[in-house]
């Protein structure tokens, strides 16, 4: 018969708690607006959505195999940069653009610094800027939205923020049909990244994560708010060159940055007095990129800029301890 | 109801429904008890009697050693069958006295009854120090030296710890409903001891019968029931007077550089006993409980009762025992055997079978902050046991290791179930060490 008895070292229970169920909850949070975008632009979006996925989940059981660890792919967090590149990719990528972002996020911007928990950076973010600057082109053909139902082929088109810029450029002033898609804007009827299309149901997701307590609302609204903020400053200056703050919120990679790619545990910091110094850094950086970058859309930029700077905050922003009072 | 509580911790399970309806119990006396020399914080006190001596119960069979020390006192009227080391439940052997017990159960004439009204504070702390009178709900300090706060240090507040927060145990709220007059009388002396009025019985509010009667049978005492949350570790010193107060102990500091002293509920009971009735503490309530258990009791056992014999009047196990734990499942420590005996500071025996432990998987920190949040006293357990785990002794000492009240809570929450407390202990053993080379 087996005595085993145990000793350790207490606590002896466990609140059953796992990383794999916080990535279930995340990649659960991301189906809206999958689904929208599935919605929106058909079957070249399942087929990047697809590529990315299983792209990812294979780079990284490939990376385990070379470096001779165990299979980590069954902690869900390969599947989830998978899913958050392609919401990153325009939808219409041509597969090997897919592959070749999804073997940048898991082999250059994961595995190589060691695997989950320990890369500085937004592994899909990583990709995205990588494809980004390598293959401009490519990454920046977006397709109108063609809903399923009207059955149109797809048409090129830019985003919102893009025309924007390209009319400031060209013109020193905003397109003058800048809001009148606000609602379009808000349910995803608009050219851009497969996931960044639909605020409300980025929006959903992300209060399920807050409901669930997978995040806290330090990042997103600290992000958001800055954006917001310093958006409404410079329309307030110059209405006519700089967009009204609705219009920062709506278009581009701000929601789903904000609730999804900064909050990425790994590479933000820990405590909620850093979270907000890290929202704001995000906020900041958006803003100034959108409106005096080179580039139109500034959210990858500014969370792969501010996740460098999280060790520092990290080391800077500690909770005030209990007991740290004068003695009576 | 004015509801309080403290910044972090969190919601365990509290599984108290094993045992807390269960009405305290008698265990007969075993055929032999096991009574350890050091049953508290402080010097082991110093064993005085000899194998073949015969001792009446409550006749001191080990002296204190020093001011933080305590008398150790016959569980039972008996014979000395030895004085060796036996298994203490610290996992080492340790001198102990073994009394076979004789049946009659006999308390020493000797013992005296006193009125504690007619007895000066000086006087009073000094029968509870004779009556060896530890903190019963499990750090086992002394309770007349925190009773002996140095000049100059003003108490005015009297905190008693009903709240019992460790999942599975219910001997306190047990106590609390079926003892409160020895409760109230206890806690009337204490404040006598320490020259002060205001005095605040906290309890956790999931034993909202034992915050009823208390509050009915106090008010006439002037004394406070403060309901408090239902949340891991409310009952842990620093936490219950920061709920209670709104005070914090300085750090490095103790409860009487706050201007309070803090007391368990069963701890007054024990010094009102050895006031009127002159008992030293010689028994306690132990819960003896979990899904390893057939029939979960609270029993009033004499200390040094071996546990097996404790298991053996809840009709023994519910399956294999996987782990023994003496205390409550956040806390506790694990037993190497059922024979080593209950003592003054046992609150509880918990039996864990194979199925009821936690998978163990540990995975890389992905850095969730859930630890930092749940942390009583926010500290950042990660990075901690991050250079604990490196045996980086100065960065750990940085981040205030040494202030870790070892809750648990960040082990608990883990979600890759990496040993945070555990390291964070090692590398406190380690800043001692460097402290003491110094």
């Amino acid at each position: 018969m087996d005595n085993t008895l145990y000793l350790s070292s207490s606590p002896h229970i466990h609140s059953g708690e796992t990383t794999e169920r916080i990535m279930r909850l995340v990649i659960y949070a991301l189906l809206p607006a999958a689904a929208v975008s599935l919605y929106f632009f058909g079957l070249p979006a399942l087929k990047t959505l697809l590529i990315c996925t299983l792209g990812c989940i294979a780079f990284e059981a490939l990376a385990n195999k070379l470096m001779k660890q165990p299979l980590t792919v069954k902690d869900g967090s390969g599947a989830l940069t998978g899913i958050l590149l392609a919401l990153n990719m325009p939808a219409s990528s041509a597969w090997w653009l897919s592959l070749l972002g999804a073997a940048v996020a898991i082999l250059i911007g994961k595995m190589i610094y060691g695997g989950l928990g320990y890369n500085p950076f937004n592994p899909a973010l990583v990709a995205r800027v990588v494809l980004l600057i390598s293959f401009p082109v490519q990454m920046t053909s977006w397709t109108a939205p063609a809903p399923l139902t009207t059955g149109i082929d797809a048409v090129t088109a830019a985003t919102p923020l893009g025309e924007m810029k390209m009319s400031v450029m060209l013109t020193g002033k905003l397109p003058e049909n800048l809001n009148s898609g606000m609602l379009d804007y808000f349910t995803g009827n608009m050219a851009g990244c497969l996931g960044e299309v639909s605020a409300i149901a980025l929006l959903a997701g992300g209060l399920f994560l807050i409901y669930k307590k997978v995040i806290t609302w330090h990042i997103p609204v600290s992000f958001i708010g800055t954006t917001l903020g310093v958006g409404a400053i410079f329309w307030l200056v110059d209405a006519s060159k700089y967009p009204n703050p609705l219009f920062h919120l709506l278009t581009g990679g701000l929601i789903l940055g904000a609730f999804f790619m900064a909050t990425d545990m790994v590479t933000s910091p820990v405590t909620y007095q850093g979270m907000l110094i890290f929202g704001f850094g995000c906020g900041l950086l958006t803003i100034l990129i959108r409106l005096f970058g080179g580039y139109p859309e500034g959210v990858s930029f500014a969370i792969l800029l501010m996740n460098a700077a999280t060790p520092l905050i990290d080391r800077y922003c500690r909770p005030k301890i209990y007991g740290q009072v004068e003695k009576a | 109801m004015d509801v309080k509580t403290f910044a972090g911790g969190l919601h365990p399970p509290d599984s108290k429904e094993y045992a807390k309806d269960k009405v305290i119990e008698r265990c007969p006396l075993p055929d032999e008890l096991v009574i350890p020399a050091a049953q508290h914080i402080g010097a082991p006190a110093e064993i005085c009697v000899a194998a073949g001596d015969l001792v009446k119960k409550g006749q001191v069979i080990a002296t204190a050693k020093g001011f933080v020390s305590v008398p150790i006192h016959a569980s039972t009227s008996g014979e000395v069958i030895a004085v060796e080391p036996r298994l203490h439940p610290m996992g080492k052997l340790l001198p102990a006295v073994v009394i076979k017990p004789d049946g009659e159960d006999q308390w020493d004439e000797s013992l005296q009854q006193q009125d504690p009204d007619q007895l000066d504070a000086d006087a009073l702390k000094k029968l509870i120090g004779q009556a060896g009178i530890v903190g019963m709900g499990g750090a086992t300090f002394p309770a007349h030296v925190k009773l002996s706060p140095p000049e100059g240090k003003k108490i005015d507040t009297l905190i008693l710890n009903g709240v019992e927060c460790e999942p599975y145990l219910t001997a306190d709220h047990r106590m609390m409903l079926e003892e409160s007059e020895r409760i109230i009388d206890g806690i009337k002396i204490v404040r006598k001891v320490l020259g002060l009025e205001t005095a605040i019985i906290g309890i956790e509010i999931n034993k909202p019968d034992a915050i009823e009667k208390l509050a009915k049978e106090c008010a006439p005492h002037n004394i406070k029931v403060q309901p408090l949350k239902v949340q891991y570790p409310q009952g842990a010193e620093k936490q219950l007077i920061d709920a209670c107060t709104g005070r914090q102990v300085p750090t490095g500091g103790l409860p009487m550089d706050c201007g309070v002293v803090v007391q368990n509920v069963g701890t007054c009971a024990a010094i009102s006993d050895a006031i009127r009735l002159g008992r030293p503490l010689v028994e306690r309530v132990a819960t003896v409980t979990g899904p390893g258990i057939r029939n979960p009791k609270n029993l009033l056992i004499a200390v040094g009762t071996p546990l097996k014999h404790m298991l053996d009047q809840c009709d023994g196990l519910d399956g294999k025992p996987a782990k023994i734990i003496m205390g409550g499942p956040m806390m506790g420590q694990t037993q190497l055997s059922l024979d080593v005996p209950a003592i003054r500071g046992t609150s509880g025996l918990l039996i864990f079978r194979e199925q009821d432990l936690p998978r163990k998987n540990a995975g890389p920190c992905i850095r969730c902050g859930r630890c930092i949040s749940v942390c009583p006293i926010h500290l950042q357990p990660t990075t901690i046991a991050a250079y604990a785990r490196l045996d980086r002794v100065d960065e750990a000492e940085s981040y205030n290791a040494l202030d870790c009240i070892e809750c648990g809570c960040c082990t608990y929450i883990c979600p890759a179930t990496l040993p945070l407390v555990q390291s964070i202990r090692h590398i406190k053993g380690g800043i001692m060490a460097k402290r003491r080379k110094i």
